[in-house]
């Protein structure tokens, strides 16, 4: 009798049941809605001031004076690509490396250091890690490199690498540890052979987002590779990158610049977007192909 | 079920075992005197124990009573365990496998294992047969190709996945993951097979596969596996171990012998009660 009666009074709480339901439903609907209003607004804006002003030649010319008609980035294109590749050959394997170590040894003195040190690493605003970067690498070369951009760069990347790295060691199954090991692999085989190729979906978006992350660092850029009006691609001497040059047309004082300023910043984003899509296509193909879903 | 009944039972499977009357053998791995703790819990007890070479031992016992931690101490799959600690000692062959110059990576070369769920590497079949052999430096695609189908034949796979062993081992059925990871234990040929409950998550017709084909490496390997199915222990083994837990939940041996033996004429009251079904 009690049972029927409580049964029945839950039967009435239904609607408010349902209508918290949907009410819930609906904030979550709107936060998601407004997290994603900056990215599209952001997307769009530099489209339209950015892309009108996209041609050929934007992608194949240095730049021009001021007044001088036309012109490109093609400078800072190749900048930015060599100085993110760099940075990108140094962080990896140090991340990757660093990541096996720490996930295998997550309580050993080393493990805990090292596990801190990155922490309070991504911390620290990376206009100190450019000044870090201008004490290590410029003051004894005396004078600015693409070489000393990389270092800084490949500073920053470390952190947020070896940490997703980390975490998706961590997520692979104890007992394919196990089966390696059990077939006389040694640890670092096991590594290198088991544990990071069944991770590699996950570590590859770490990786991408480091890129990503880099690749619009402008003020260590400031102190390291500094900027150059000519084509280079020597390491030792002075480099443009994208960000900064996004950085030295927008606070000049002239309409065509800051025009190209947008058209920069457009190519930055899609290409930090291209990449990311890249990566996406990647990990899916592979996913498919060894049917880890 | 009276005890006469069970033992019946067990005497029907006993009469398909053509091997149930072993002949005295000789000792391939030897246990002396094994604790197991895992930080202050000893989970093993003073167990002895001689692996007889070439022959398939069973180990049965209820569940948490140290069946997994003991096998595992045969091949030091037990040293992965944080603040683990082995007391006693294992001899392969007459030497320590626990001896300080002993390099683990060879003990697990020589004593290969099969786990309880199927763990294939997120690679294709080839890659997961060959993962063991190329660690040992073979790299001729000849050799390699040889290998592959004399040990997924030995697992008693080839004929099921000889069409597709470049598509991932992640694409076969639970039974042919298990048989794949065998055959890949297999490839590197290794004197002792360790079976941890290997046919605990297949169907009957799998489980008869695995079985016959334990059969058929029993003239090869030495062959050591922990069963929970007492039929399948009574079928397909040589001679049984039996454990169980003692007051402080310590897994001790009651009793090995031939497993014709422990099934028919057990020894020890605990044995008969847990082969009947009798507990406590
Ligand atoms: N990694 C571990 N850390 C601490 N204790 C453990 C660990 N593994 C097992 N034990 C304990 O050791 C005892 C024996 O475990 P074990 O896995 O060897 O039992 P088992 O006989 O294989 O049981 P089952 O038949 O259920 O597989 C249990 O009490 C278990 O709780
Ligand atoms: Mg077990």
């Amino acid at each position: 009798m009690s049972q029927a009666m409580s049964l029945r009074a839950s039967r009435t709480r239904y609607a408010l049941r349902k209508f918290i339901n949907t009410l819930m439903l609906s904030l979550t609907g709107l936060a998601t809605l407004f997290a994603i209003i900056p990215l599209v607004w952001i997307v769009v804006y530099i489209t339209r001031e950015g892309g009108r002003y996209l041609s050929v030649d934007f992608f194949t010319q240095l730049p021009t004076p001021v007044g001088v008609p036309g012109g490109g980035i093609v400078n800072s294109l190749v900048g930015s690509l060599i100085v993110v590749g760099i940075a990108c050959l140094i962080a990896i394997p140090i991340s990757l490396v660093a990541a096996l170590y720490v996930a295998d040894h997550p309580t050993t003195p080393l493990g805990v250091l090292v596990r801190f040190s990155t922490d309070v690493l991504s911390g620290v605003p990376t206009i100190v890690v450019g000044m870090f970067a201008y004490a290590l690498v410029v003051l004894p070369q005396r004078h600015f490199s693409a070489l000393a951009g990389s270092v800084a760069l490949a500073v920053i990347m470390v952190p947020p690498v070896l940490r997703t790295t980390e975490e998706m060691l961590k997520l692979v199954p104890r007992n394919l540890r196990e089966g390696s090991l059990a077939l006389g692999a040694s640890n670092w085989k096991t590594s290198l052979q088991v544990l990071l190729p069944a991770a590699l979906n996950g570590i590859v978006t770490g990786v991408m987002l480091g890129i990503a992350r880099v690749a619009g660092e402008t003020a260590p850029m400031i102190f390291t590779a500094f900027g150059n009006p000519f084509f280079n691609t020597d390491l030792s001497q002075p480099i443009a990158t994208l960000p900064q040059t996004i950085f030295v047309y927008a606070i000049s004082p002239y309409q065509d610049w800051h025009a190209k300023a947008w058209a920069t910043a457009f190519v930055l984003i899609a290409a930090v977007l291209g990449l990311n899509i890249a990566a996406r296509l990647l990990t899916w193909w592979r996913t498919r192909r060894l049917r880890l879903a | 079920m009276s005890t006469n009944q069970s033992l019946r039972i067990f005497t029907r499977a006993l009469a398909s075992n053509e091997t149930a009357d072993a002949p005295t053998t000789t000792v391939k791995m030897r246990v002396t005197n094994l604790n197991f703790y895992y930080g202050a819990f000893r989970a093993v007890a003073d167990v002895s124990l001689d692996v007889p070479d070439r022959r398939i031992t069973a180990i049965i016992g209820s569940s948490g009573c140290g069946k997994s931690t003991l096998l595992r101490t045969l091949n030091r799959m037990g040293d992965l365990v944080p603040n683990a600690r082995v007391e006693g000692d294992v001899l392969l062959d007459d030497e320590s496998i626990y001896a300080p110059n002993v390099d683990v990576v060879d003990v697990r070369r020589r004593v290969g294992m099969v786990f309880q769920r199927p763990n294939p590497f997120p690679k294709s079949i080839y890659d997961n047969v060959t993962f063991g052999p190329r660690l040992l430096g073979v790299n001729h695609r000849a050799d390699l190709d040889a290998i592959v189908e004399k040990s997924l034949r030995a697992a008693a796979l080839w004929d099921e996945v000889k069409e597709k062993l470049h598509e991932s081992g992640f694409a076969l059925s639970g039974g042919q993951q298990q048989r794949l990871c065998i055959a890949r234990a297999l490839a590197v040929e290794p004197e002792v097979v360790l079976m941890d409950e290997p046919a605990s998550a297949l169907d009957p017709i799998a489980t008869y596969k695995i079985e016959e084909l334990m059969h058929q490496l029993r003239d090869e390997y030495t062959i050591v596996i922990v069963t929970h199915n007492m039929q399948q222990a009574a079928r397909a083994s040589d001679f049984t171990a039996f454990m169980n837990m003692n007051a402080q939940r310590a897994g001790t041996l009651v009793e090995f012998g031939p497993t014709k033996e422990i099934f028919t004429n057990p020894h020890q009251k605990e044995t008969e009660d847990y082969i009947t079904g009798r507990f406590g």
